[in-house]
């Protein structure tokens, strides 16, 4: 199944060296496939892994082992088909706005004259609404504005995936809510495929189609995993203002929030394998058909009568 | 209420008086012995312009005002106006800095990259920096055979340490993440060097430059008092064998001014530079 997935990460695996020889992976076994203009997002606790997962898909970071093919490719090193938020936004302080993004679309198309160059950045800048702060230093913005640079910057290399880590994490509410609504918009326009990290519930059933349930690496426990994948069951045309008076809302946010708080560091039950002995986690859609499992009849035996 | 900086001039003008009234009576011509004999007061010279010991700050005033008048005059090798001799000190001082930062910058570079070359090289660097530039002289001196030169290179290995080592921190502690959004957007090797790591370096690098001219514009006065002929140090000792103590202070004084406006202009550099984060 999903040789035909736009991504496709494959028993991944990463040992943090250490003095001791066998090491405890942070993570292994890591399965997952995404799809071309796919909205995902990874949840779970501190350590599990996910901003390296993250740092593996950008080229930053090098799996122990397992392997990840993007478009047929399989990843390397780091590529401008991959564009990168950071959490602490990365923008050269001695560069303007402009600036920042011309140093990216200038790598991206390095034939580019200066003019094609300087409206191509117009247009990003345009995208997340900076239009008159192109001459402005990063040290001038508010953090909410420099992120909205971080994104242009990486939207403007028109990449095959956008990978975002964190991206809003620095922010305060109301200007999350903003920029969210202005990234789901921008990814409804594009059909950018992402692949986000977040730890904000909300802000993964508003912007993802599929959620990433990450089991947690305990001390003495198994390695992190993926433990389950929830498809979002609301409609596509959700909004920050109407999403919350959706019947599935608080059936798929209490399913968020029970696994966060209960079951991310229980013992998982295998996971059904395919032919070629991969396992994937199983797809739940939370307050559908009793909590419809998908691929892992062990799973729903683990979990009923544990949630809802 | 004045600003603070008025008030801090006001004081400063009022500090310099007293310094100049304290010298003014610590130096005063001694009362005439005794003046039993007028001839004879006159043999001792009395009422001449005093000659001996510290000069009072009108002797300086009268010394500064005839350098200043004609700065660039050459009355032959022992007799150069006071121009023509920081002249020769700057010009050594800027021959020896380029150099060193022509090979401290890149080496810098390669050191702050490289962890390998960093723990490789810093034996050397440990070794080498505390050395007085000066007791490379005779070296210089026997290897080069030439003083003018030895003086330069004298300068060159003093001013290139704060550089070196300067320029290795900042590249080494430009921040990650900047590195991986050049990585990301695959910037080659030059590109990155010159675009991320030079801009993010640069007010290290400056300040390891400023050090370096401060640490260059203080040696060269020593180095030019061993090496002799022209220069601003060789004035000074030559002053002192002339027993000419006004000139000696005047060189002093101009030596503080030079060095000043060497630093300011670092300065003005280093804040081109420096970027707020």
């Amino acid at each position: 199944m999903g040789s035909q997935s736009f991504l496709q990460v494959r028993k991944l695996k990463r040992v943090f060296a250490t003095v001791e020889k066998n090491a405890k992976p942070i993570f292994s076994g890591v399965n997952f496939d995404i799809e071309k203009g796919e909205f995902v997002c990874i949840i779970g606790h501190s350590g599990c892994g996910k901003t390296t997962i993250l740092n593996i898909l950008a080229g930053l970071d090098v799996a122990s082992a397992g392997d990840v093919v993007m478009d047929g490719r399989e990843i390397g090193g780091p590529s401008l088909d991959r564009g990168v938020v950071f959490q602490s936004h990365a923008l050269m302080p001695w560069l303007t706005v402009m600036k920042n993004i011309a140093f990216a679309v200038k790598s991206r198309w390095p034939d580019w004259d200066n003019a094609k160059i300087e409206k191509h950045c117009q247009k990003y800048i345009d995208l997340v609404r900076l239009t008159g702060n192109e001459h402005k230093k990063p040290s001038q913005l508010s953090g909410g504005m420099k992120q909205r640079v971080g994104i242009a910057r990486a939207f403007s290399i028109q990449p095959k995936m956008l990978l975002l880590d964190e991206p809003f994490g620095a922010l305060d509410a109301l200007t999350r809510g903003t920029i969210q609504d202005e990234l789901l918009s921008i990814c409804a326009q594009t059909h950018q495929t992402v692949f986000m990290i977040t730890h904000d519930v909300d802000e993964a059933i508003l912007l993802a189609g599929k959620i990433m349930l990450m089991s947690s690496n305990t001390e003495n426990g198994p390695p992190a995993r993926i433990a389950e994948i929830v498809v979002n069951t609301l409609p596509k045309t959700r909004t920050r203002g109407d999403i919350h008076h959706h019947p599935q809302f608080y059936k798929i946010r209490n399913h968020l929030v029970d696994f966060l708080v209960n079951r991310s560091q229980a013992p998982l039950a295998p996971f059904a394998a395919d032919a070629g002995g991969v396992e994937y986690p199983p797809h739940v859609t939370p307050g559908l058909d009793n909590e419809t499992v998908v691929e892992s009849a062990s799973v729903i035996a683990l979990r009923s009568g544990k949630v809802h | 209420m004045k600003s603070l900086g008025v008030r801090a001039a006001i004081l400063s003008l009022l500090i310099l008086c007293v310094l100049l009234l304290v010298w003014h009576a610590a130096t005063m011509p001694k009362e005439a012995v005794t003046a039993a004999d007028s001839e004879y007061a006159k043999l001792m010279g009395a009422g001449a312009p005093k000659a001996d010991g510290i000069p009072t700050p009108a002797q300086i005033g009268a010394t500064i005002w005839k350098h200043a008048r004609d700065p660039f005059y050459d009355n032959g090798p022992n007799d150069k106006g006071i121009g023509i001799q920081i002249g020769w000190s700057l010009a050594r001082v800027l021959g020896g800095f380029l150099l060193a930062a022509l090979v401290a910058i890149p080496l810098g570079f390669v050191i702050g990259m490289s962890p390998l070359f960093h723990r490789a090289l810093n034996p050397f660097i440990q070794i080498l920096k505390p050395i007085s530039p000066l007791a490379w002289m005779p070296l210089a001196l026997y290897t080069i055979k030439d003083s003018a030169t030895s003086s330069i290179f004298v300068i060159f290995i003093c001013s290139i340490w704060p550089m070196l080592i300067n320029t290795a921190h900042g590249v080494a502690s430009v921040r990650r993440d900047w590195l991986n959004v050049a990585k990301t957007l695959e910037v080659g090797v030059l590109r990155k060097a010159f675009l991320v790591v030079l801009p993010a370096a640069a007010p290290t690098i400056l300040t390891g430059m400023r050090i370096s001219m401060g640490i260059a514009w203080l040696v060269i006065v020593a180095a030019e008092m061993l090496v002799g002929g022209t220069g601003i140090g060789y004035f000074v000792w030559n002053e002192w064998n002339n027993l000419s103590l006004s000139n000696v202070i005047f060189a002093i004084l101009m030596i503080g001014l030079v060095g000043m406006l060497l630093d300011m202009v670092f300065g003005v550099l280093q804040r081109a530079v420096t970027y707020v984060e």
